[in-house]
């Protein structure tokens, strides 16, 4: 379903990603853990074709991203759905019209099925009551709840999602990881979660990696992670102050 | 010594600004063209007339007060000269000249550059560094057709409109003064002011007043294009919206002046008939 092979990331000259492999296994939910800055949102974003890589393939529903021209990258993105850290709703648009975007700019969606589909939506993430509130009137965990909203409305068949938890308290950021894992039972979604908050990566994972230093230091269920012998994803699942992480953080400063 | 800093460090430096600039302008033009193509494939007339209401609507009383302040100022001062030399008629033709050539095209656009590019700079450039733009990305919406079309119509349409504002309440705000301080009669200084604004080459519209007008919606479609292209290109927070901002209201007033200068060259200099 996703395969990403060989691919090198540079901006300027940080090397991001180094020639970084990976695959994901068609309705599986799996979750990229890291560090901050580590290069996970820029993981996404290239299986998205929001950004190229300097070299490598990026394979995600049988097209190679990176190559797809405009048009065809405009046409895969419809099956792909991709909820972004903050929402990103259009603030002039109220929580109905943003969901409803993407159906008024397909021309090919019946028009008059487009209020019963953004209701039906909003209903499946919690937000049938908001329907009419502006972006600036929800709460942060609504705002991402409207993101999903707007993401599910064309039934995508890949989702990608940006940090689905940061900045939310404990019972909202369970009540998206339960939404991840509903949607991923009703539908059959194969899911892609950035994220590194431990608890709701083992919450939702089918399948977690670790990425550190470019690469994919390790895959496994939660429970292999868990039980990693690996200095680094032990310390970066723990929350240790001391360790690899510690030390490499150090060197990067000084340097 | 580091090359980096000597000279050779210099001429780096100076070849990555003119690149930049380069590819900023490329980039800008590309936009502005594709923004145009798309405000007749796919015309957003609600949003489009939502953008008129809050950039020019609401700009109306500024360029209104500026236009009068303006003409009277320009009334004023020639008036007293002209007065001496026994030409006080003559006021009404040098503000209306003014205004019509100059004057109003200038003036609105450089207030249009303060309310309305730069809010235009500011909204896109907020919108990027918040993801909102890959957001439309994602879902297969334009922003050269969501974003920047809209604005471009909007724009252009509005510093038309108050261009002709201007114009006209500047020409009044010179006839007030010339009617109290000089004691010249309105109808007489609006009978010179009229008279003056040569050519009917369209109709009845003199060649000064269509020349402006020309002039003032070409100078709001390239100032709408530099607002949408600089702040879709903001990055990196708060600090890359205000960058943004500060570029677009330089750029904008730069090629304002541009502009102005070319058009009057080629409407009165190449083609003076």
């Amino acid at each position: 379903m996703i395969h990403v092979e060989g691919v090198t990331k540079t901006y300027g000259s940080k090397v991001v990603l180094d020639n970084l492999d990976l695959d994901v296994q068609d309705g599986e939910t799996f979750v990229v853990i890291g560090k901050s800055g580590s290069g996970k949102s820029t993981l996404l974003r290239l299986m998205i074709g929001l950004t190229k890589p300097d070299s490598g393939r990026v394979v995600v529903l049988t097209k190679n991203v990176p190559r797809l021209s405009r048009k065809r990258l405009r046409r895969f993105r419809t099956k792909m759905g991709y909820l972004f850290q903050s929402g990103a709703l259009v603030n002039w648009l109220t929580l109905a019209q943003n969901v409803a975007l993407p159906l008024l700019e397909n021309p090919n969606f019946p028009r008059k099925r487009i209020d019963a589909k953004v209701m039906e939506v909003l209903y499946r993430v919690g937000l049938y009551d908001a329907a009419h509130l502006m972006p600036d009137q929800l709460s942060g965990g609504m705002r991402k709840r409207g993101g999903l909203a707007r993401s599910l409305v064309t039934d995508p068949q890949v989702m990608l999602y940006d940090e689905p938890t940061t900045g939310l308290d404990p019972v909202t950021a369970h009540a998206i990881d339960q939404l991840i894992i509903d949607l991923k039972q009703r539908t059959g979604v194969t899911s892609v979660v950035v994220s590194h908050d431990m608890e709701g990566a083992f919450r939702v994972a089918d399948r977690i990696a670790m990425l550190y230093r470019g690469r994919i230091i390790a895959t496994g269920t939660p429970d292999e992670i868990r039980l990693s012998a690996d200095p680094v994803v032990h310390q970066f699942i723990t929350g240790s102050l001391e360790g690899p992480l510690a030390e490499f953080a150090q060197k990067e400063e000084k340097s | 010594m580091n090359p980096a800093n000597g000279p050779l460090g210099a001429v780096a430096g100076l070849g990555r600004a003119v690149a930049e600039l380069f590819d900023r302008a490329g980039y800008t033009i590309v936009l502005l063209v594709r923004g145009t193509g798309w405000a007749f494939r796919k015309p957003r007339w609600r949003m489009t007339f939502s953008l008129m209401y809050d950039g020019g609507i609401q700009s109306l009383p500024v360029v209104a007060i500026v236009a009068l302040f303006a003409g009277m100022i320009i009334s004023l001062q020639t008036g007293i000269f002209l007065e001496q030399l026994g030409q006080g008629e003559t006021v009404g033709r040098i503000v209306a000249q003014t205004f019509a050539r100059e004057f109003g095209p200038f003036m609105t656009c450089i207030i249009l550059v303060g309310t309305v590019v730069s809010a235009y700079a500011a909204e896109i450039g907020t919108m990027a560094v918040s993801e909102e733009v890959s957001a439309l990305e994602v879902l297969s919406v334009r922003p050269a057709s969501y974003l920047v079309a809209p604005r471009i119509v909007a724009l252009t349409v509005m510093t038309f409109f108050l261009t002709v504002v201007a114009d006209i309440i500047g020409v009044i705000g010179g006839g007030l003064v010339a009617m109290n301080q000089i004691g010249l009669p309105m109808d007489r200084y609006l009978e010179n002011a009229l008279d003056t604004l040569s050519g009917r080459e369209w109709g009845y519209l003199p060649k000064d007043v269509y020349a402006g007008l020309m002039k003032a919606s070409f100078t709001g479609w390239v100032m709408a294009g530099v607002g949408c292209a600089q702040g879709l290109q903001a990055r990196g927070g708060a600090l890359g919206v205000g960058r943004a901002v500060r570029t677009a209201v330089i750029t904008s007033i730069v090629l304002t002046l541009i502009i102005s200068y070319n058009f009057s060259w080629v409407a009165y200099q190449a083609f003076p008939s």
